[in-house]
């Protein structure tokens, strides 16, 4: 039997668990990454428009700072968030950036002089200052008051993710690919490291470690339609929540983006609205100016995604072969700028559509669809990052509901959640590898060890059975029918029963290749059970929450309901059950600095209010009032009002150009 | 009519190298083409349907990752993009040579990649302690584009499974090592020298290696200048130690 050891382990090789490993290693840390695929394959490097970070450079982006930021930010995510780890974020966002500029990512740069771009379909003029020359661009996004979103083309992701896994190379992080965490090795609410299979040799191995990160980022494949690469399946999830003791937060809310394309499921960023892209109906009608006349085709994704939706209901979609879809127009931005700046996209409009986007009127057109994209939810860690119920266990990223997103995450923040949480969780995580020692005994890794590898040839052994391949398109089916876009009683009480006989089946599978080394269809036959118990968590908590908040949309309860649903869904799954136990944690009111309020987009009206609000915000006034006659700054109103723990490195003042 | 379509799949399992009878064939897939169908749509059919133990790699799925580069019909190429009505009836699907087979047409580039990112040091040397609380450094925009030109590279070693020279040198950095010598050679937030770079590049197995066959350029899914900055990378390296 192999047991390995290291400093700290870290499970997953995206944006937020490569920071995370930096942030060890830079503490001198034994630091080792495991991940499914070559760590430069991650699904980060799919993250195309941005990364919001105030630097307020542009001249589109003047007056920007962290308070505009987390304003923002907290009515994205229809007030579900944490806002003491939004206000982490949004302070520590700056910096992360300028830490990727010197690592080399090749942000696009600001120009001096007058430039173009379409701003609600018309052409402007904007002109840069000298001061502003050579100093990080940034274009629009959707929910976000300034143009915050930094980018390098559309193909962001990818230039941060190369530059954090080269600085972990720089750095000597052990980093092991094609290596998948099978299990989490606990004992007493305790993590000590992971139960790791080798994807080629199929060894089952110990990692044993002080401090477990899980990083493995979102669980969109349970779903049929996804803009997500195939590898998120949410195993890095299933695994904590199979330890029975880390709890998942908010699993319901899921986010559906507005404009991949149809029917392949690939994604056209965000920025191509950003910069000025229009959706049209079968006539060609800009319709989001009728619905939603404030922020138009850039209100926020959980809303433009509805007003799609609602609009195709209304007779409104375009026929295909493959059912109804709306166009995508940026060819209004003109071939110059999306060959330069929507490169990615154009390809992607190229092959799998056939199209030129650049092409003029509806020749260029992109067939789009909103789909799957991204997990809120994920393991439920306090503000360091670690679970509160199981110690040594951290999560980063969009495996973890951190909760910066609360119920709807803005465009731009979830990129720029991997890197921050890689800071700042990373550097939590770091120092409880620091101050905690292995201290399990021999006996109980072994016992992990040895219950996976009879597992394993259990599953091997069985001749007559399920088909896994089935079962798990079911799943995708039922999450996709019921547990999509719009949700409803009925419909998801039919999803929970069907998953849960789904699961039960699960559990009898049959594999047809017998090999234990590099076998697809053994993968497929662990993961499908992990995956449901996953679906079930996301299905049962959708079917509980009664009321609509961000992207959780329930057809039979409209409102956001205030005074009842404030809080935090937990689910957790104890061993031998079919179905996960589900609590709350309520979310204080009396401690938000922005208390709950209508959105700016989106319905009016549509609010069941909690009376704490009114109090709250009367507070928030008053205080506000005083201290502004006082002539405090921002920095100390904000702290009267929330205050929230930072390592001091990441709480500095962000410097930003007229600064004094 | 929908076509039908064969799938010639190479398979070999050299996990099973223990077992002496495993040898290399070819498997024949039959399958019926749907609309805009890509090898990724045809080979998760397959295995769903035909075949559970075959072996690939895709991740993103859209062309931005570089999992899925192998032979397609000859030549390297991303198969998660590779529309099948481009193709003839019959489909040969090779792994991509030169990388460590895992098994069918799944190969080990991360291992491969990793090693060629340590040996040209594959990041920002720079002596600065930068204030991230402060404001950026200014680049010009033509050369943050310029860099990002060449950081456009996906790894996915199409330009390296169509290299003479790594066929024949085993220890040749292929032009995905040589235009990462050029991206941080323009990046100006790198303070290495040409001499710095010769050392890691100025050899037969580096830049002196290339013969200038093209194959790399005429296969990067991503378009990036290959040749033209080997060309550059060159003519600045052979300035460098006369003697």
């Amino acid at each position: 039997m192999k047991i390995k050891y290291c400093d700290a382990l870290v499970i997953g090789g995206g944006l937020a668990g490569l920071r995370a490993a930096v942030a060890a290693a830079q503490k001198g840390l034994s630091t080792t990454v495991l991940s499914l695929v070559p760590v430069k394959r991650s699904h980060s490097a799919a993250a195309q428009g941005g990364m919001q970070a105030s630097l307020g450079n542009a001249k589109m982006s003047e007056g920007d700072n962290e308070d505009v930021h987390f304003t923002d930010t907290v009515k994205g995510s229809d007030w579900g968030c944490d806002q003491e780890v939004a206000r982490m974020f949004v302070t520590t966002a700056p910096k992360a950036i300028r830490e990727l500029a010197s690592w080399g990512v090749p942000w696009t740069r600001i120009k001096r002089g007058n430039h173009e771009a379409v701003i609600n379909t018309k052409r402007t003029t904007i002109f840069e200052d000298n001061d502003k020359h050579g100093l990080i661009n940034s274009r629009d996004f959707g929910g976000t008051k300034k143009w915050r979103t930094c980018y390098t083309s559309d193909a962001t992701g990818h230039t941060m993710l190369f530059a954090v896994a080269n600085e972990s190379l720089r750095l000597n992080v052990n980093i092991e690919d094609r290596k998948e965490a099978i299990a989490l090795i606990h004992h007493e609410n305790r993590c000590y490291g992971a139960i790791v299979r080798d994807l080629i040799t199929g060894e089952i191995a110990a990692y044993v470690s002080k401090g477990t990160l899980i990083a493995t980022g979102g669980y969109g494949r349970i779903y049929e339609i996804t803009t997500n690469a195939v590898i998120c399946e949410g195993i890095g999830t299933a695994i904590a929540l199979e330890t029975g003791i880390a709890k998942l937060g908010n699993m319901e809310a899921v986010q559906f983006h507005p404009t991949p394309l149809f029917p392949s499921g690939i994604l056209l960023t965000e920025g191509c609205r950003g910069d000025g892209g229009v959706l049209r109906d079968k006539d060609g009608h800009r319709f989001m100016p009728d619905y939603e006349p404030e922020k138009k085709d850039l209100a926020s994704r959980d809303v433009v995604s509805r007003r799609m939706m609602e609009h195709m209901r209304k007779g409104k979609g375009v026929e295909s072969p493959y059912g109804t879809h709306l166009w995508l127009d940026i060819s209004i931005l003109g071939r110059e700028h999306i060959e330069k700046n929507l490169r990615d996209v154009q390809e992607i409009c190229e092959y799998f559509a056939g199209i030129d986007p650049a092409d003029e009127g509806r020749k260029g057109w992109a067939p789009v669809h909103p789909m799957q994209h991204y997990s809120m939810g994920g393991i439920r860690t306090k503000p360091t990052g670690e679970s509160p119920t199981l110690k040594g266990l951290f999560s980063a990223g969009e495996a973890a509901c951190w909760d910066m997103h609360g119920f709807n995450r803005l465009g731009g923040n979830s990129v720029s959640e991997t890197v921050v949480a890689g800071m700042i969780v990373g550097n939590y995580f770091a120092d409880f590898c620091i101050e905690n020692q292995i201290d399990i005994k021999t006996e109980i890794i072994e016992k992990f060890v040895f219950e996976k590898e009879a597992y394993m040839k259990e599953l091997v052994s069985k001749d007559t059975g399920e088909d896994v391949f089935r079962i798990k398109n079911r799943m995708k089916r039922i999450m996709q029918e019921y547990v999509g876009i719009f949700r409803d009683g009925e419909g998801l009480e039919k999803a929970v029963s069907e998953l849960e006989q789904l699961y039960v089946k699960s559990k009898n599978v049959a594999v047809k290749n017998k090999q234990l080394s590099a076998n697809p269809e053994l993968e497929e036959a662990y993961r499908v059970p992990m995956m449901l118990k996953v679906a079930l968590c996301v299905a049962k908590g959708a079917l509980d929450r009664t009321e609509s908040r961000g992207a959780h949309t329930r057809e039979d309860y409209p409102k956001r309901d205030d005074a009842n649903w404030l809080k935090r869904t937990l689910t957790s799954w104890k061993e031998g059950d079919l179905m996960p136990t589900v609590e709350y944690e309520p979310l204080d009111i009396m401690k938000m600095e922005i208390p709950p309020g209508f959105r700016g987009y989106g319905a009016k009206g549509n609010l069941i209010e909690n009376p704490q609000s009114a109090i709250r915000q009367q507070e928030v006034d008053e205080i506000r009032e005083k201290m502004e006659s006082e002539g405090k700054d921002r920095y100390e109103i904000q702290e009267a009002l929330m205050p929230f723990e930072l390592q001091s490195e990441y709480k500095r003042v962000n410097i930003r150009l007229g600064d004094k | 009519m929908a076509r039908e379509l064969t799938i010639k799949v190479l398979r070999y399992d050299p996990q099973q190298k223990s077992n002496g009878s495993v040898k290399a064939y070819f498997q024949e897939y039959k399958i019926k083409e749907a609309d805009s169908m890509t090898i990724y749509l045809a080979l998760t059919q397959i295995r769903e349907t035909l075949d559970a133990g075959l072996s690939f790699d895709f991740v993103c799925r859209a062309g931005i990752c570089g999992s899925c580069a192998m032979m397609i019909n000859g030549r390297p190429k991303l198969a998660c993009r590779t529309l099948t009505k481009d193709l003839p009836n019959e489909i040969i699907l090779l792994p991509l040579p030169t990388f460590n087979l895992i098994k069918d047409l799944s190969v080990n580039t991360g291992v491969w990649m990793d090693a060629m990112s340590k040996r040209v040091e594959s990041w920002i040397h720079s002596s600065k302690e930068i204030d991230i609380a402060n404001i950026e450094e200014p680049v010009e925009p033509e050369v943050a584009d310029a860099v990002f030109e060449l950081d456009r590279c996906i790894e996915c070693g199409c330009c390296v499974a169509g290299c003479g020279t790594k066929l024949i040198k085993e220890d040749f950095v292929g032009a995905v090592g040589l235009n990462r010598v050029a991206r941080f050679e323009c990046d100006p937030h790198d303070e290495r020298t040409i001499d710095d770079y010769y050392e890691l590049v100025g050899d037969d197995n580096g830049i002196f290696g290339c013969m200038t066959l093209l194959g790399c350029e005429d296969t990067c899914p991503k378009h990036l200048p290959l040749q033209n900055k080997i060309a550059y990378m060159r003519r600045k390296l052979a300035t460098v130690k006369g003697s």
